[in-house]
């Protein structure tokens, strides 16, 4: 029961990282109809300013300072050079030149620091562990995520639904033409969506810095998962998008941690542990499909 | 992407000695790009370095290094071992650092009638039934540095033990090369996702089945988040963690920091050796490149004294393979990591130590020699081989 709570808590905290990835990506993809495979270097961006800039000055609040903007400002010239000239073109276009952009940030990243991973650590206010529940230490940081997560979705809520600019996003999403008919200045909604949908990549990922590695292509592995989360919440919605966060997190977390052991009540131990870890590596897809064949446009689609 | 070193200069300066000898073509073919490329680069340094120290040449030798990346593409691998021995008539190869690429161009090459020393890696297949009298390996048969890993946990009566490994061959080989010696009870055996970063729920797991010790192997960034997450979960503190070196080179370290302190690891090769080719070769690498050699350096420096061993003994003679290979047999080099020599398949047959990671005094992360485990190991695949 104890290991139960302990694993469920692991999967909220790997869904609120994926949300803040999701966020930007669903906005991105919902509202300018555009497939960005680059999103993740977004996130790798901020990681290795993050990582450089804690290191140089020895302050992680100053890393998340300059990472944060960083990915925001990286996402802006992004989107003004590359992205304009992408909107009206076909998705397997938008596919072909993000990917090489994204290839362009892996090769830019070991110009600029090298091969050599970059080592972060977590801010000494919040490297010990914390027992929630007696006997099951858990990490602070971990815990540090997830509040900084839920934060941020709270924070874009009350952008979305109480500004104007959130008014002009939700109408972007719903009907691009009729928003720009209505005197809404798309070109600048597009690059401020963009570069907001970058800066919480890079907030993302200077919060997983201090315990994954930051090395070259390491947005390629979350961007997968990250497109699968948006899939299931409905492409578009920031709700969704936390929605569909947490239920990936939690049904990737609990199949790793209990469908070998459940197998093992029915087969033998090494063929459970393999299969077991085949099906759990497989989870998330089958819940995806499962939520398709239910709402084909996932859970909270973006009306229009 | 194609570097040259070209050392006919290197030849014109030693003077009128070095007749107008061609210099013999050696290709490197290696992993230069992707997350991995690091390891390529330092088998490629490694090796560049045992040139340079000779003046450009390997065994008085004048040698052309060819440097290809493949990318970790197995395809790239066999079209680039086709240039080199077609198109360039290179009569030696080398450098390959993954195993799917090995088993891809290694082959076909030696069946061609071109040597090739692995420096990296050494999948079960060439060290037993695939062997050929073409191919050597001078680091390791894949499963040695999990084997001498298992027999020091063993050795130190730990009867409990966590094991863990990406779900892939090359993972499944190295749980297999661990409990080949390691005899006790397992408290779980576990397969993660290939490129997977969030450990949290096997460590929850791992936490809950009280082992007396924990036994991994993550390469690359995996191991780097692993051991990050796993002392963050404050476990360093309760359940020693075991491992190859492959987790454990200097260039991850970097990139842990203090939570890989203490960790005990098995190897063939450590920096603080002391013999004097190792000391030679420690203190050229960090004047040359800036910074302290991996065993994956060590190995490339390795491969390149054995090529110019054989060299030396020949006289420069690539034509003639059988004289060719009887020099590489008798592998009459200093290794850097002392006694070293070929077993019937080719393989080395070496003393495997288990480390300790430490911290230098100038503040880096290193590894100390703590103890040899095996003397004169050879690998458990040899007995299929037919040479």
């Amino acid at each position: 029961m104890l290991l139960f709570f302990e694993q469920v808590l692991n999967g909220l905290q790997l869904g609120v990282t994926l949300f803040l990835m999701a966020a930007g990506l669903t906005l991105v993809f919902g509202i300018m109809n555009l497939i960005n495979l680059a999103h993740g270097s977004m996130y790798m961006m901020g990681a290795y300013v993050g990582a450089s800039v804690t290191a140089a000055s020895g302050s992680f609040v100053l890393g998340l300072l300059a990472a944060v903007p960083a990915a925001g400002a990286v996402g802006m010239v992004v989107e003004i050079v590359v992205m304009r000239r992408l909107y009206s073109r076909e998705h397997l276009d938008q596919v072909l030149a993000t990917f090489g952009l994204l290839l362009f940030f892996n090769e830019l990243v070991v110009i600029l620091w090298g091969r050599q991973p970059l080592f972060m650590n977590v801010p000494p206010l919040l490297s010990a562990t914390v027992e929630i529940v007696p006997g099951a230490p858990y990490p602070a940081y971990r815990l540090a995520m997830m509040g900084v997560g839920l934060a941020v979705a709270a924070a874009l809520w009350l952008l979305i639904a109480r500004t104007r600019l959130g008014m002009q996003i939700r109408a972007g999403a719903s009907n691009r033409e009729m928003a720009g008919a209505l005197g809404i200045d798309i070109r600048r909604l597009y690059t401020l969506v963009f570069a907001l949908g970058a800066a919480l990549a890079g907030l993302a990922g200077i919060m997983v810095a201090p315990i994954l590695a930051v090395e070259s292509g390491m947005g390629e592995s979350i961007l997968v998962v990250t497109f699968v989360v948006i899939v299931i919440g409905g492409i578009g919605s920031v709700r969704g998008a936390l929605v569909g966060a947490l239920m990936v997190g939690l049904v990737d977390t609990l199949g790793r941690a209990f469908l070998p052991l459940s197998l093992r009540a029915v087969m033998a131990p090494a063929q459970a542990d393999s299969a077991g870890a085949a099906l759990a590596s497989m989870a998330i897809y089958l819940l995806m499909a499962a939520i398709l064949v239910w709402r084909p446009r996932g859970l909270f689609p973006a009306a229009g | 992407m194609r570097i040259t070193a070209l050392t006919v200069a290197a030849c014109l300066m030693l003077g009128a000695s070095a007749q107008a000898q061609t210099p013999v073509k050696i290709g490197m073919i290696t992993t230069l790009s992707t997350k991995a490329g690091y390891l390529g680069e330092d088998i490629r340094d490694g090796f560049k370095l045992a040139m340079d120290q000779e003046g450009g040449t390997l065994g008085g030798v004048p040698v052309q290094l060819m440097v290809e990346d493949d990318g970790r593409n197995p395809e790239r691998g066999k079209q680039i071992a086709e240039r080199f021995t077609q198109r360039d008539g290179a009569k030696i190869l080398t450098g390959i650092v993954f195993s799917n690429v090995a088993m891809a161009v290694v082959p076909k090459v030696v069946r061609d009638g071109t040597i090739y020393i692995s420096p990296n890696a050494g999948p079960s297949k060439l060290a037993g039934s695939g062997c050929n009298k073409n191919y050597f390996n001078v680091a390791w048969q894949n499963d040695n540095l999990h084997e001498v890993t298992g027999q020091y946990v063993n050795d130190a009566g730990f009867n409990n033990v966590y094991i863990l490994a990406p779900n892939y061959p090359a993972g499944k080989d190295a749980l297999a090369g661990f409990k080949r010696f390691y005899k006790g009870k397992l408290a779980g055996e576990v397969y993660t996702k290939l490129g997977q970063s969030d450990y949290a729920a096997e460590l929850a797991a791992l936490r809950a089945a009280k082992p007396d010790a924990v036994f991994f192997f993550l390469p690359g960034g995996m191991g780097i988040n692993f051991i990050k997450q796993y002392a963050q979960a404050g476990l360093n503190a309760q359940i020693p963690l075991f491992g190859p070196a492959f987790s454990f080179d200097e260039r991850l370290l970097k990139a842990v920091g203090e939570s890989a302190l203490g960790v005990v690891n098995g190897s063939q090769w450590a920096r603080d050796m002391d013999n004097e080719a190792n000391v030679r070769f420690v203190a050229d690498f960090h004047k040359t490149y800036g910074r302290y050699p991996t065993l994956y350096a060590s190995q490339g420096y390795d491969a390149a004294r054995l090529i110019g061993s054989a060299l030396k003994a020949t006289g420069g003679d690539v034509g003639d393979l059988d004289a060719l290979r009887d020099a590489l047999r008798a592998a009459n080099f200093a290794s850097v990591r002392g006694a070293f020599r070929f077993g019937r398949n080719q393989h080395p047959v070496q003393d495997l130590y288990v480390r300790k990671v430490v911290k230098s005094d100038d503040g880096t992360m290193t590894n100390q020699t703590l103890k040899k485990v095996f003397s004169n190991h050879a690998d458990a695949y040899a007995p299929e081989c037919k040479l």
